[in-house]
């Protein structure tokens, strides 16, 4: 494997609300190496968001607040830094796009004006350059006209236009590390496609590492090489892109995948997960799944399950996994499982 | 087809909503949005008709137009064999009791203030002469229905998760046993895992009390689970509609090919050609002349800019709005820009 570009370890971060601490998310590691695209999904509420702020230092504190772990970025563990050093790690080794291209960008200034900012802020550049610069980007994002859309203002785009100027900012520093929180889920499936394909072009041109957070699984399929599935706060599973989506380990994992409709194929009924996400809460004990899970038994609401090998250089967060337990869980499992016709 | 047998429960036809663009010093129209542009389907009674289309393509407006939430500029919908355009608001009233809505957002369709019961019970209120006793055991009796539990009924929709609401908004539709229920996007607002219980249950409902659903969504696999024939909007018109499967495997029309090519699939084994579809749509204020999906269709002709394509079959129940289908449309129009040219 090439080299660790972002490496985290147990992270968690936790808000101090007025009714309690609340854990957002409970020690998380992700490792993304160079030139990788790693996925994150997860339903709302999983923490998969609140996981990309914390890399970036954006968790609005109070009431959030990283409680432990580490961020390693290229040696160097973030997680302590000062504003001061973040500042020159967003937008210039590490970049973000969001979900709404319409808020992230400053209504009140054109395009260039925001564009050179960024670039002034982090290269060593004069104004003329700069602009020059955020021409070619914006040329490379596919946007056509772009020596006249540069003196224009965010409301004169539409929202594949403005994800388009988006992706062109932070890429304009040639990040290490690009951070997409959900960029395509506001904007409609065909121009989906073309922002899609233009972050695979991004990848593969300028070897640029992507964590993409998202909630739909297609969005991963077309993508992504490695994905993590997130649940209430923790990682559940992690896997190759195949691995994850055709063989899933975990039973939050299957029943997420079995749940999508098909778009090839047909199917009578749609499988569903009974019950909700969990709300988070302090010093919970038993799997976060259990209550909802048709392979739960006594252990599961009694001990906290971690991290276990399942064979294949994957892991599960499931007791059906622990070693303890023996080969009889897993088997019992797929059995059940080929009944209902998995 | 079991559907030719049966008869059409809503049928619209040319239906037309433009919104107008206001302007200048004294407010003077000075434009129109084209929001639905001569939309014409039927709805066969039972089944599930499914729209889909991208943001702005006028799929919602059609909704609300059809069941006149907002008034049609332009055009005829019947329901059951009654023009109901030309209605009053009281017997388009008493007409609200078969036809309801379902709405995207579970967060904003139902009064914060209001009790459950209240919300469900509104419906009932107004249309049934119904006593006391009798509204809360039909409120019980819904909430049991979709799925929650009769003490529900004393809270707030803040106590409930998204999908919970949702059926809450599902319990209040089916309050005085609709016969057609429009239902715009309901599960868009949730996640995967819950939205396959709103589908099942959506399901469910329809085989219990025989309903018809227009299931308005973006979402093309969601439409292809639930629906029975299959619309596809673009720009304010239909440009294909057909039996589902048929829709899904056999799409005739460049933007369905297109849209259905655009999906990322869950699976990663599916190999597709991805139809990239360059720009964006055009503005509804200002649709392009002829076939107005043209600015973006990759086998556009000449014909296409100048001439707007009929919606008409060609095959058993397929109908399709493009002129690539259409050759006898195309030889009038040629014959007809021949005259022009000799002129």
């Amino acid at each position: 494997m090439s080299e660790i570009v972002l490496e985290i370890k147990d992270l968690s971060t936790h808000f101090f609300t007025d009714r309690g601490e609340v854990p957002a998310i409970e020690q998380v590691s992700i490792r993304v190496h160079k030139g990788e695209v790693v996925g994150i999904v997860g339903e709302s509420g999983c923490g998969k968001s609140v996981t990309s702020l914390s890399i970036m230092q954006l968790v609005p504190s109070p009431p959030g607040k990283i409680v432990s772990g580490e961020i390693n970025f290229k040696g160097e563990d973030l997680a302590p830094a000062s504003e001061k050093r973040m500042k020159k790690i967003r937008g210039n080794e590490i970049s973000m796009i969001f979900q709404e291209p319409m808020t992230s960008l400053n209504p009140l200034f054109t395009i260039g004006n925001q564009m050179i900012e960024a670039l002034r802020i982090h290269q060593k550049v004069s104004k003329k350059e700069a602009r020059e610069k955020s021409i070619e980007m914006l040329k490379l994002v596919g946007i056509p006209r772009a020596e006249s859309i540069i003196d224009e203002y965010p409301h004169q785009l539409s929202g594949g236009m403005r994800q388009r100027v988006m992706i062109a900012m932070s890429m304009s520093c040639n990040p290490e590390l690009l951070i997409a929180d959900e960029p395509t889920t506001a904007l409609d499936v065909t121009i989906q496609a073309q922002i899609l394909e233009l972050m695979r072009k991004l990848n593969k041109e300028k070897d640029t590492a992507i964590l993409l957070i998202t909630h739909d699984l297609g969005v991963v399929a077309d993508i992504c090489d490695r994905v993590i599935v997130m649940y209430s706060g923790q990682v559940v599973e992690e896997g190759t892109k195949r691995e994850v989506l055709k063989d899933p380990k975990h039973p939050y994992s299957k029943g997420l995948i079995r749940s999508i409709p098909k778009l090839h194929g047909r199917e009578e009924k749609l499988y569903s997960i009974p019950g909700t996400v969990p709300k988070p809460k302090m010093d919970r004990i038993g799997c976060r799944f259990a209550p909802r899970c048709e392979f739960a038994f006594e252990r599961c609401f009694k001990e906290n399950p971690g991290l276990y090998p399942t064979g294949d250089g994957r892991s599960s967060r499931c007791f059906l996994y622990d070693k303890s337990e023996g080969d009889k869980k897993i088997n019992a499992a797929t059995n059940k499982e080929a009944t209902i016709g998995g | 087809m079991q559907q030719q047998i049966k008869k059409p429960l809503l049928e619209v036809k040319g239906l037309k909503k433009y919104f107008p663009i206001k302007g200048g010093v004294f407010g003077r129209t000075v434009g129109e949005v084209k929001a639905v542009d001569g939309l014409s389907f039927n709805v066969y009674e039972g089944e599930i008709l499914g729209i889909v289309g991208e943001s702005g393509c006028g799929k919602s407006t059609a909704g609300k137009a059809i069941l006149r939430l907002i008034e049609p500029s332009e055009g005829s919908v019947r329901f059951e064999d009654e023009e109901i355009t030309s209605l009053g608001a009281e017997e388009m009233r008493r007409l609200w009791r078969d036809m309801q809505i379902i709405f995207q957002d579970p967060y904003a369709s139902l009064n914060p203030r209001h009790t459950v019961e209240k919300i469900i019970g509104e419906p009932l209120l107004i249309h049934g002469n119904t006593s006391k006793k009798e509204r809360k055991d039909r409120i019980k009796q819904l909430l049991e229905v979709v799925g929650l539990n009769a003490y529900h009924a004393s809270r707030y929709p803040h106590q409930f998760s998204g999908g919970q609401r949702q059926r809450i908004g599902i319990a209040r539709a089916l309050a005085n046993n609709p016969k057609l229920i429009i239902c715009d996007e309901p599960v868009s607002a949730l996640d995967v895992s819950v939205q396959a219980q709103v589908l099942n249950l959506m399901e469910e409902l329809r085989d219990e009390f025989n309903l018809t659903y227009v299931f308005i969504a973006h979402d093309l696999s969601v439409v292809k689970h639930i629906s029975d024939r299959v619309g596809v909007m673009y720009l304010g018109r239909m440009v294909e509609l057909t039996d589902k499967d048929e829709l899904y495997d056999n799409p005739k029309h460049p933007y369905t090919q297109a849209l259905l090519s655009a999906v990322p699939d869950p699976d990663p084994d599916i190999e597709k050609e991805r139809i990239i579809l360059k720009g964006d749509v055009p503005s509804p204020a200002d649709p392009p002349s002829g076939c107005t999906f043209h600015t973006r269709c990759p086998v556009a002709m000449d014909i296409c800019k100048q001439v707007k394509p009929d919606f008409l079959p060609i095959e058993d129940n397929h109908f399709v709005a493009c002129h690539l289908y259409h050759e006898e449309q195309q030889n009038i129009s040629n014959n007809n820009l021949v005259k022009e040219g000799a002129r």
